[in-house]
C-alpha cells in the first residue's frame, strides 16, 4: 500500500503550516492591540463545573478547556482540522496512525510535553471510572503507545479517515501524565489558571511560555449567569464584555444599543425521534406522516425567530461541504400527512409527545406540531417533563420524544454515533445494514469525491428511513460590547467554537466600566 | 431563673433537636426518591449502561439507601460532610465560601431591615390611626405584595442598565473597599430588606399597640410617667416576645430563601448551590445545605422562644 501522508491527502490540512491554530487573517488586518482584561458570561454553570477535559460537558467547561489545554489537533471555524500539539499525523491505511509531537512545548508547571503525556491523556478516556464524555469514541482506539518521546502510535479497531477530527474534540485535550486531581489545570494552553471556583468564577492569565501565537488578552474572567435577564443586563450595564446564548427576541434591541451580535451557524439540532421498534414507529406511514406534518418554516419563524436553518430530516447541516443539496426538501403538507396517518391507522388515537426544557426549544416545537396535527384531526398529548434527569430518564425511551444533538467535527462521526445500527445513541433504533456498509466505506476511502457521494447516499437513507425528524438547525447567538474585536462566527460552536480567547482583542476606546 | 423556666427551655431545645433529625431524614429520603442520580448529571447524554454502572459503584451509589444514610451521618458526627458526587471536592470547601457570602448578605440585610422595621413598627403603634400610621401601613402592605424579583429586576434596569450607577452583578470578589461594598450590596440588600421589612413592621406594630392599650400603661400614664420611659421601660419588655419571634422568622428566610435574589444578581450564595445540587442529585451537598438552613432556622426560632420565655414575668423572677 502506498504511503499517504494526511498532509498531502487532505486539502484541509494543507494550510496548517501557515495558519497557526486560532490566529486569523481578519484579526491581522484590523491591527489588534495587546493587553486588557475581558469579562465573559456564559449561560450554563453550576457546582459541577470541572477542569478535567474528559468530563467537560457544558459550554463554560469547553471554554475553560480551550483556555488551559490544547489538543493534538484543533478545529477551525469551518471544522477543518489543523495541527496543534501534533506536528505531523500520518497513516497508510487509516488504521494505524503515527503522531509526531511538536517540540519545545511546555506544560504550565514547566515540564516538557512528551509522548507519555499523550498516551496517558488518550487512554484515560477508556476507563469507565473517569466518566469521560468520549468513552465510546475512545474505545475505538485499540492501542495507544509511545514509540519515542516525540512519537505516538495509535491503532484503531477499524479504518477511519476522520480520525484527525476526532482528536480535535476538546475532551481529548492533552494533560500531564499521571494527573488525577484537576483542581489546578496543568495544560499547555495559552492561558494559565489563576482562580477556579466551580459555579462562581474562573480567572485566566496569559501564559508567557505558550508555544503558539500569543493571545492578545492579558487576562480573561469567565462567569456563568444562567438567568437570561441577568445575563443581558450584565452586558448592557457594562459588567461583562461578552455574553453567550442571547435570546433572539433581544437581538434587535442589543444592536440598537450599539452591541455587536455574532450569529454562528452551528450544526446543533433539536429532533423529534420516533422509536421504530415501538407501537407508532413500526408503521413507516406514521413516521412519514409526522415528517410531513412538521411545519419547518413556521418553526424557523415563530420558535427560532429566523435564527435557524430549515432541516431535511438528516443530520448534515447546509453549510457542510458534504451537504446533499440535491435531496428534495421535505415541506409542510397536511394533506399528505393526513393520508399517511390515516393509512397507518393511528389517526383517531391520541399520540403522546415527550418534550422538556432540557432539549432546546422542544416544548415550542411540540406545540407547533400539536397544532398542525389538530388541523387534520390527529390528537396529540404534549407531555412536558423536567430538565433534570431528562437525558437518562426519558431521552430515547418514549415512543415519540425530543433530543438535542450537538455538532460533531465530521459527518462520519455524526452518522456513526446517531445512526449506525450498533450505536447506543441511535435515537430511533433505525437498523439499516446498507447504511452501515456505506459508513464503513466512507471511513476508509481515500477518494474525496467518492466519500462525498457516500455521504450523499447516507443522507438520503436517513432522511427517508430513520425515525429521526430534524425540522431545524439552530444558530447560536453571542453579543459583545463595542470595544471587543476579532469575534467571528464559527461552525464549531458559540463564542468562536468556545475558543474566542485566542483571537479576541480589546479596542482602546473602551466603554465606561463600572 | 426557676426550675419551671429551665424545664420550658429544655423542652424547647429537645423539640429543636427532634425537628433537625426529622428534616435531615426527610430531605435525604426525598432526594433519593427523585428520579435519576448523580451519574446522570456527570455523564448526561454520553451515558452508557456500562459507564453508569462503573461510576455508580465508584460513588457508592450501588449501596443501600440505609447504608448511605448511616455512612453520611457517621461522617457528619465526626465533622466530615463528605465529598461532592459531581467533582469529588469536599462539601465543606464548596459550602464554606458560599455560606460566608450568604451570611454577609443576610447580615447586611438584617442590619438594615431590623432597626428600620422596629422604628416604624413602634412609632406607628404610638401614633396609631394617625396619617403617619396609615402611610406606613399602606407602604408596607404594598411592598409585601410586590414579589422580590420585580423589585430587584426594576432596580437593576434603572440603576445598572439605564443610569450605570451600580453594577448589575453582585460580584463579591471585587469588593476591596467600603465604597465597593456599598455599590455591590446596595441593590441586593435593598431588595431583601424591602420584602422582609413588611412582616416585621406589622408584627411589631400589632404587639406594641396591644401592649399600649393595656390598663397598666394607662395607670403608668396617670402616675405621670414620661413618654420615652413609658415606651422603653413599661411597654417594650412586655411586647418583646412577639416582636422577637417576628424578627426571627423574617431573618431565618434571609439565608435559604433568597434564591430569586441570588439569581437576579448572580450572587454566589448557598441557596443557589442547593438548587444546583438538587437538580444534579448531589446528595451530600443537598444534605449539608439542608443542615445549614435547618440549624440556622432552629437557632433563630429557639432563640426567639427562649427570649419570650425569659421575658414572661414568671421567667424574669430570678
Amino acid at each position: 500500500m502506498q504511503a499517504a501522508s494526511v498532509l498531502h491527502r487532505r486539502s484541509v490540512l494543507k494550510g496548517a503550516g501557515l495558519l497557526v491554530a486560532g490566529m486569523t487573517s481578519q484579526s491581522v488586518k484590523a491591527a489588534p492591540v495587546s493587553g486588557g482584561h475581558l469579562k465573559v458570561a456564559g449561560a450554563v454553570g453550576s457546582a459541577s463545573e470541572t477542569l478535567d477535559p474528559a468530563r467537560q460537558s457544558m459550554a463554560t467547561d469547553y471554554i475553560r478547556g480551550h483556555l488551559f489545554y490544547d489538543g493534538l489537533i484543533s478545529l477551525d471555524d469551518r471544522l477543518n482540522p489543523h495541527f496543534a500539539l501534533a506536528e505531523a499525523l500520518d497513516s497508510n491505511d487509516f488504521l494505524t496512525w503515527q503522531i509526531r509531537l511538536r517540540r519545545n512545548v511546555q506544560f504550565h508547571d514547566g515540564t516538557a510535553l512528551t509522548a507519555d503525556d499523550v498516551v496517558f491523556s488518550l487512554r484515560r478516556h477508556q476507563d469507565p471510572g473517569v466518566g469521560s464524555q468520549q468513552y465510546a469514541l475512545a474505545r475505538t482506539m485499540q492501542s495507544v503507545r509511545a514509540v519515542s518521546p516525540v512519537l505516538v502510535e495509535i491503532v484503531l479497531d477499524a479504518p477511519n479517515s476522520d480520525f484527525p477530527a476526532i482528536l480535535g474534540i476538546s475532551n481529548f485535550a492533552i494533560v500531564k501524565a499521571g494527573t488525577t486531581d484537576f483542581k489546578v489545570p496543568n495544560g499547555t494552553g495559552p492561558f494559565r489558571c489563576q482562580e477556579f471556583t466551580p459555579g462562581i468564577r474562573t480567572v485566566a492569565v496569559r501564559n508567557s511560555e505558550f508555544w503558539g501565537e500569543r493571545p492578545y488578552l492579558e487576562s480573561v474572567e469567565l462567569i456563568a449567569i444562567p438567568d437570561e435577564m441577568a445575563r443581558h443586563n450584565a452586558l448592557m450595564s457594562g459588567d461583562v464584555d461578552l455574553i453567550a446564548t442571547v435570546n433572539p427576541r433581544l437581538v434587535q434591541m442589543l444592536k440598537q444599543g450599539g452591541f455587536g451580535i455574532v450569529e454562528s451557524p452551528v450544526g446543533t439540532y433539536t429532533d423529534l425521534s420516533i422509536r421504530l421498534d415501538q407501537r407508532y414507529g413500526r408503521s413507516p406511514d406514521f413516521v412519514e406522516g409526522i415528517k410531513f406534518l412538521l411545519n419547518r418554516e413556521q418553526i424557523r419563524h415563530s420558535v427560532f425567530l429566523g435564527f435557524s436553518r430549515v432541516g431535511n430530516d438528516q443530520p448534515i447541516p447546509p453549510e457542510s461541504p458534504y451537504f446533499n443539496h440535491q435531496l428534495p426538501q421535505r415541506s409542510y403538507d397536511p394533506d399528505k400527512a393526513q393520508f399517511l396517518l390515516k393509512r397507518s391507522g393511528f389517526l383517531g388515537e391520541t399520540i403522546p409527545l415527550v418534550c422538556s426544557p432540557a432539549a432546546l426549544a422542544s416544548v415550542d416545537i411540540a406545540v407547533v406540531l400539536q397544532y398542525a396535527a389538530s388541523q387534520i384531526g390527529q390528537k396529540m398529548a404534549v407531555h412536558r417533563v423536567p430538565a433534570d434527569g431528562y437525558w437518562t430518564q426519558y431521552w430515547m425511551k418514549a415512543p415519540l420524544g425530543f433530543g438535542n444533538i450537538n455538532p460533531r467535527p465530521a459527518p462520519s462521526l455524526t452518522f456513526e454515533l446517531g445512526f449506525a445500527s450498533t450505536s447506543p445513541w441511535n435515537e430511533s433504533r433505525w437498523r439499516n445494514s446498507h447504511f452501515d456498509s456505506l459508513l464503513r466505506d466512507a471511513k476508509s476511502t481515500r477518494d474525496n469525491s467518492r466519500k462525498r457521494q457516500l455521504y450523499w447516499d447516507m443522507q438520503e437513507l436517513v432522511s427517508s428511513g430513520s425515525g429521526v425528524c430534524i425540522p431545524n438547525f439552530t444558530n447560536s447567538l453571542d453579543a459583545y460590547a463595542p470595544h471587543v474585536c476579532g469575534l467571528r462566527p464559527s461552525q464549531a460552536g458559540q463564542l468562536m467554537g468556545y475558543d474566542f480567547a485566542r483571537s479576541v482583542w480589546l479596542n482602546e476606546n473602551r466603554g465606561k466600566k463600572v | 431563673m426557676n426550675s419551671q423556666t429551665l424545664k420550658l427551655i429544655g423542652r424547647r431545645f429537645f423539640a429543636a433537636a427532634m425537628s433537625l433529625i426529622f428534616v435531615i431524614v426527610t430531605v435525604f429520603a426525598i432526594t433519593n426518591v427523585l428520579p435519576g442520580d448523580a451519574t446522570d448529571a456527570v455523564l448526561g447524554q454520553g451515558a452508557t449502561p456500562q459507564a453508569v454502572a462503573v461510576m455508580r459503584h465508584d460513588l457508592g451509589l450501588d449501596r443501600s439507601v440505609f447504608f448511605r444514610f448511616w455512612f453520611w451521618l457517621w461522617g457528619v458526627l465526626h465533622g466530615d460532610f463528605g465529598h461532592s458526587l459531581l467533582n469529588g471536592l469536599s462539601v465543606a470547601d464548596a459550602i464554606g465560601p458560599r455560606l460566608h457570602n450568604s451570611l454577609l448578605l443576610a447580615g447586611a440585610s438584617a442590619a438594615v431591615s431590623v432597626p428600620v422595621s422596629l422604628f416604624l413598627g413602634i412609632t406607628s403603634a404610638i401614633w396609631k390611626d394617625t396619617v403617619y400610621d396609615r402611610v406606613v401601613s399602606i407602604m408596607t402592605l404594598g411592598m409585601v405584595s410586590v414579589p422580590e424579583f420585580v423589585i430587584a429586576t426594576m432596580a437593576v434596569y434603572v440603576f445598572a442598565v439605564r443610569l450605570h450607577l451600580l453594577p448589575a452583578l453582585a460580584d463579591v470578589g471585587s469588593v476591596h473597599s467600603l465604597r465597593q461594598f456599598l455599590s455591590v450590596f446596595f441593590m441586593p440588600v435593598a431588595s431583601l430588606a424591602l420584602v422582609t421589612l413588611a412582616q416585621m413592621v406589622r408584627m411589631t406594630r400589632a404587639a406594641m399597640a396591644d401592649t399600649l392599650s393595656a390598663p397598666y400603661i394607662e395607670m403608668a400614664l396617670l402616675k405621670g410617667v414620661g413618654p420615652i420611659r413609658l415606651i422603653l421601660v413599661h411597654a417594650i419588655p412586655n411586647a418583646i416576645g412577639p416582636i422577637v419571634n417576628a424578627v426571627a422568622l423574617s431573618l431565618s428566610s434571609l439565608l435559604g430563601g433568597v434564591v430569586v435574589i441570588e439569581v437576579v444578581f448572580t450572587y454566589p450564595g448557598i441557596s443557589g448551590l442547593m438548587v444546583d445540587a438538587v437538580s444534579s442529585r448531589d446528595v451530600p451537598t443537598v444534605q449539608a445545605c439542608a443542615l445549614v438552613f435547618c440549624v440556622t432556622y432552629l437557632f433563630l426560632t429557639t432563640f426567639a422562644d427562649v427570649v419570650t420565655i425569659l421575658s414572661l414575668p414568671r421567667g424574669r423572677k430570678a
